[in-house]
């Protein structure tokens, strides 16, 4: 087997060789397209290896630069990290696939130029999970927010480019005028950036303070769509839904929720939080977002409009189980990061399926199209279940231990907003299947039928199954991670 | 005969470039002229890398101009801190003339190149020597010298835009007055101490007992660099002398004058006057950091609200010479260091930007404002890149050479508990975030005009303007070289001795 530096060099460098490459292997479309896939799969064997090193209690390590005292580029992998890094990659397989679906099923233009991002962005979400630092995380951070620049504005529209203005204003200016100073604030007053189990904040600053600093970070990290900033999610989706699918339920918002969950668990500290309750503000900020966007998804008639609604309101419970800071709601919210990530790539897949084969792009025009393309809508039932929670789908679990973790840290009150959630979950999710199969078809459609699209969300809506069953790597790596001091 | 050379590397420094002056202006090939300067410039630069490696582990070279002696004859001082600033001038001087070749003939005539690269060489050599002379009265001689020749220089761009004439004029007669002042002042001090040799005047002025006459003396001095340095409210000659003057002008300028500026106002204040504390430091406190911090924000808002490009950055020059001169005031040996890391960042950002700006200028034949470049991004896409790799380094993102300078500096001003000038330095920054978004966002984000004309790259300057992007780069992963010299040259300064 390979070495771990070995591992973590490939996974870091595999998805940028596959976007470097992709510009020469466009002379034929055919390699071009296997790139993605074979990537994704060398990608997710690395990922898997470095997991399971960490899952033996070690860190892997890789050391880039120094550039100054307390300041280095270094790749250090987290329980944390290893989960983004599995389900990054992993997905990235079936979503190169479905990708070339996609954009062929649709003739898109400019497959070269999008592929090559799409990988760079892959890269840049590896680089966020397994970052050593926060300097390195904020580096890979913006890397993340330049290389999905193009593929949102991929249409060249003049809606496309108000789209992507918005989505660069919010996340780089956020970024930028907060996060920047955080992590500035972090060094200063502790005189280094690595991440450390249990955090190494405790003593260094002043306990008034704290709110404040993480206040910097939840509001800085524009990417876990925190209401008010979270308006570039939805703008977002002018995007083909490749974008949407991989990036923009997945890659994208998990690096900015898996940041807020790093910085909470590796930098403040559960206890520390926990202790000071720093962090109380942010559990009532992330319950009110949670229900104000489940509530405008039920007004959104669009479905990728729809799913952007509901990915603010599910991101909002990773980084309520952050702020909430018990070691069960950590786990709760590092779980969601996968539930979550395998059920809304599903859901967005169908959504692109729908609109490939049947050129159909809202709820309202879904009536009676069930059985036209019941793959599709089958896959949609299984990941809307997962998101909703019911078992037996990996989304009852960590909305499980979420809840569970929210009374033991005595948020009564937060039990009660998960619970409203899942019902208005249960309507907004479940509303285009019922119009689906219990509506009479109000237009014909000529269904096209693409394989490249269809089994994709099939698979996903199978993993959403299997992880019910089988999440015992992940949960492993979540109580690693919730695990304070060791 | 090498060593001959290298013991008379301070005085070759400065005749050289003098010597090549009246040369250039004998020359009527633009190509023969602009040779000549690239030569003098390269081999200031090799001589600016020598005494900094001569200099760097604190030794401190002292060198008579015709062997006379101190206090009677000319002294050429070179410690770490004035080695680092050359080497800081002559690299970006040298750049900057790499670029002049293709910028300058989009600007100015032909037959007039070799008077513009005489008064380039004459800019040169002066700020040169006034970085490196220990005497006071020698380094008014310098400031004339540069100031006269500058202003040439800045009103050569009459040649695109008439107004360059009045902006070389203010910036003579605004100059002028800061010389004056300083000039003054050092009279007040020659009365009082009989000397005009800095190091000899640090010596006497504790003993001369000081009073009113001392206190106007330093006073005159320190306005007269203030006013040199454009620092707060005394900035205004600036924005128009850097924003008419011909792109390569600019590029020169906003890397090397103010710099020089500002070191001799340190100079002045942690050498000359190192020895009375009770006068420094209030001028310190009371005077140049409130300054500073004006001219931090002033500048600032004004770049915000300005719709010239080349104006615009000129604005962002006066913050950030705010930032170095808030670096100065703070007097601590963190502060002066991040003021001489920020002073070599600064020109290293402010040069290439300044630089792409000319490449934008040559390829539109007009001037560039915020409507001109729309979508400028895809038409030249290698001088945009590099614009914005030098744009995120002023904005002070990680991997940036101005990554490290904001780190430093906000290091140095929680080292000395000033959490107010903490506060407004952030807000400061995040308000430049706004102005350098407005215009990434018009250069990239926004499509370019229909029936816009096609706009061909400048291969000339892909070079200088790609060394210092780079070096924007290379010094924000790798700043351990820049860090290490500026603290050597901030104990040379706040040391003592002159």
């Amino acid at each position: 087997m390979m070495s771990l530096q070995t591992a973590m060099l490939v996974g870091l460098l595999a998805p940028l060789v596959v976007a470097l490459l992709t510009p020469f292997l466009a002379v034929r479309h055919i390699w071009r397209d296997a790139a993605g896939p074979i990537g994704g799969v060398i990608t997710f064997i690395a990922a898997l290896e470095v997991a399971m090193a960490v899952l033996d209690g070690q860190t892997p390590r890789l050391f880039v630069a120094q550039i100054a005292e307390g300041l280095a580029i270094e790749f250090a992998v987290t329980p944390l990290g290893a989960i983004f890094g599995l389900v990054a990659s992993g997905l990235w397989i079936l979503a190169a696939l479905y990708t070339v679906g996609y954009m062929r099923g649709n003739h898109e233009k400019h497959q070269t130029r999008f592929a090559a991002f799409y990988a760079v962005a892959v890269h840049a979400a590896m680089a966020v999970a397994w970052s050593g630092n926060l300097l390195v995380l904020f580096i890979f951070y913006e890397i993340l927010t330049f290389s999905t620049y193009p593929l949102v504005t991929h249409k060249e529209s003049a809606v496309a480019r108000n789209a992507g203005r918005l989505y660069m204003s919010i996340l780089v200016g956020t970024s930028v005028v907060l996060l920047l100073p955080a992590v500035v604030w972090v060094w200063l007053s502790t005189g280094t950036l690595d991440f450390r189990p249990g955090g190494f904040l405790a003593g260094q600053i002043d306990p008034a303070m704290a709110p404040i600093l993480l206040g910097l970070f939840a509001f800085g990290v524009g990417k876990a769509a925190l209401m008010p900033i979270h308006r570039w999610l939805p703008a977002a989706m002018v995007a083909p839904t490749p974008v949407s699918a991989l990036l923009h339920a997945v890659a994208v918002v998990k690096a900015g929720v898996f940041t807020i969950l790093t910085v909470v668990v590796y930098v403040f500290g559960i206890d520390f939080l926990a202790k000071t309750g720093a962090s109380d503000w942010l559990v009532w900020l992330a319950a009110f977002t949670i229900l104000a966007s489940s509530m405008v998804a039920i007004t959104k008639d669009d479905i990728k409009a729809r799913l952007a609604y509901s990915t603010i309101s599910q991101l909002s419970y990773i980084v309520l189980g952050a702020a909430i800071a018990s070691s069960l709601a950590v786990q709760g919210a590092a779980l969601h990061i996968v539930m979550h990530a395998a059920g809304k790539i599903t859901l967005f897949f169908c959504a692109g399926a729908i609109y490939v084969q049947a050129h159909l792009t809202k709820i309202s025009e879904l009536d009676g199209q069930g059985r036209e393309m019941p793959w599709v809508f089958a896959a949609f039932f299984i990941g809307a279940l997962s998101i909703i929670g019911i078992p037996p789908l990996g989304g009852s679990w960590s909305k499980f231990i979420l809840m569970v973790g929210a009374v033991e840290a005595g948020y009564i009150v937060i039990l009660a907003v998960l619970g409203l959630s899942s019902l208005l979950n249960v309507y907004y999710l479940l509303e285009p299947l019922s119009r689906a199969f219990f509506r009479d078809k109000t237009r014909v459609t000529d269904v096209a039928f693409h394989p490249l699209v269809v089994v994709p969300p099939v698979l996903t809506a199978l993993i959403s199954i299997g992880l019910f069953f089988f999440d015992e790597i992940f949960l492993d790596l979540a109580i690693l991670a919730s695990r304070g001091q060791q | 005969m090498g060593a001959a050379i290298i013991t008379n590397l301070p005085a070759l420094l400065v005749v050289v470039p003098l010597l090549l002056a009246p040369v250039n202006s004998l020359l009527h090939s633009a190509s023969l002229a602009w040779m000549l300067t690239l030569i003098g410039a390269g081999s200031s630069f090799i001589a600016a890398l020598m005494l900094q490696s001569i200099t760097e582990n604190g030794v401190r070279i002292s060198y008579h101009l015709g062997n006379w002696e101190p206090p009677w004859g000319i002294e050429f001082v070179v410690d770490s801190a004035t080695s680092l600033t050359l080497v800081v001038m002559t690299g970006l001087g040298f750049i900057a003339t790499l670029a002049a070749r293709r910028l300058v003939s989009s600007e100015i005539n032909d037959k007039d190149s070799g008077k513009f690269y005489a008064a380039w060489m004459l800019v040169s050599g002066g700020l040169f020597g006034l970085v490196m002379t220990a005497d006071a009265f020698n380094l008014f001689v310098f400031l004339e010298i540069s100031a006269l020749a500058s202003a040439i220089l800045i009103g050569m761009g009459a040649g695109t835009d008439r107004r360059a004439l009045v902006a070389g004029f203010h910036y003579l007669v605004i100059g002028a007055v800061g010389a004056t002042f300083y000039v003054i002042g050092v009279g007040f001090i020659y009365a009082m101490t009989g000397t005009l040799n800095m190091g000899d005047m640090a010596a006497r002025i504790p003993e001369a007992g000081g009073g009113a006459v001392l206190h106007v003396g330093f006073g005159f001095m320190v306005a007269g660099m203030l006013v040199k340095a454009a620092i707060f409210p005394v900035h205004i000659w600036l924005p128009a002398a850097y924003s008419y003057a011909p792109s390569a002008v600019s590029t020169l300028l906003a890397a090397i004058a103010t710099k020089a500026a500002l070191y001799v106002l340190a100079r002045i204040v942690f050498t000359i006057f190192g020895g009375v504390p009770e006068i420094a430091d209030i001028a310190l406190s009371n005077v140049i950091v409130p300054l500073a911090i004006g001219g931090i924000f002033i500048g600032t808002v004004m770049a915000i609200y300005e719709a010239d490009i080349k104006k615009m950055f000129a604005h962002s020059s006066v913050a950030q010479i705010g930032y170095i001169a808030l670096g100065l005031g703070l007097a601590t040996p963190a502060g002066v260091s991040a003021s001489f890391i920020h002073i070599a960042n600064h020109a290293l950002i402010k040069g290439g930007i300044f630089m792409a700006i000319g490449g934008f200028v040559a390829a539109l034949g007009a001037r560039a404002n915020l409507d001109s470049i729309t979508g400028i991004g895809r038409r030249m896409p290698i001088t945009a890149t590099a614009f914005l790799i030098c744009g995120l380094s002023l904005a002070g993102l990680p991997l940036t050479a101005g990554f490290i300078s904001k780190l430093y500096l906000v290091r140095a001003i929680l080292e000395t508990e000033s959490y107010l000038i903490l506060a407004l330095v952030l807000i400061s920054s995040a308000l430049s975030v706004v102005y350098l978004w407005k215009i990434m966002e018009v250069m990239w984000m926004q499509p370019a005009p229909v029936r816009s004309p096609k706009l061909a790259e400048n291969p000339a300057i892909y070079l200088p303007l790609w060394i210092v992007a780079f070096g924007n780069i290379w010094f924000g992963i790798d700043a351990s070289w820049l860090v290490a010299a500026a603290r050597s040259a901030a104990t040379a300064l706040l040391g003592g001795g002159a």
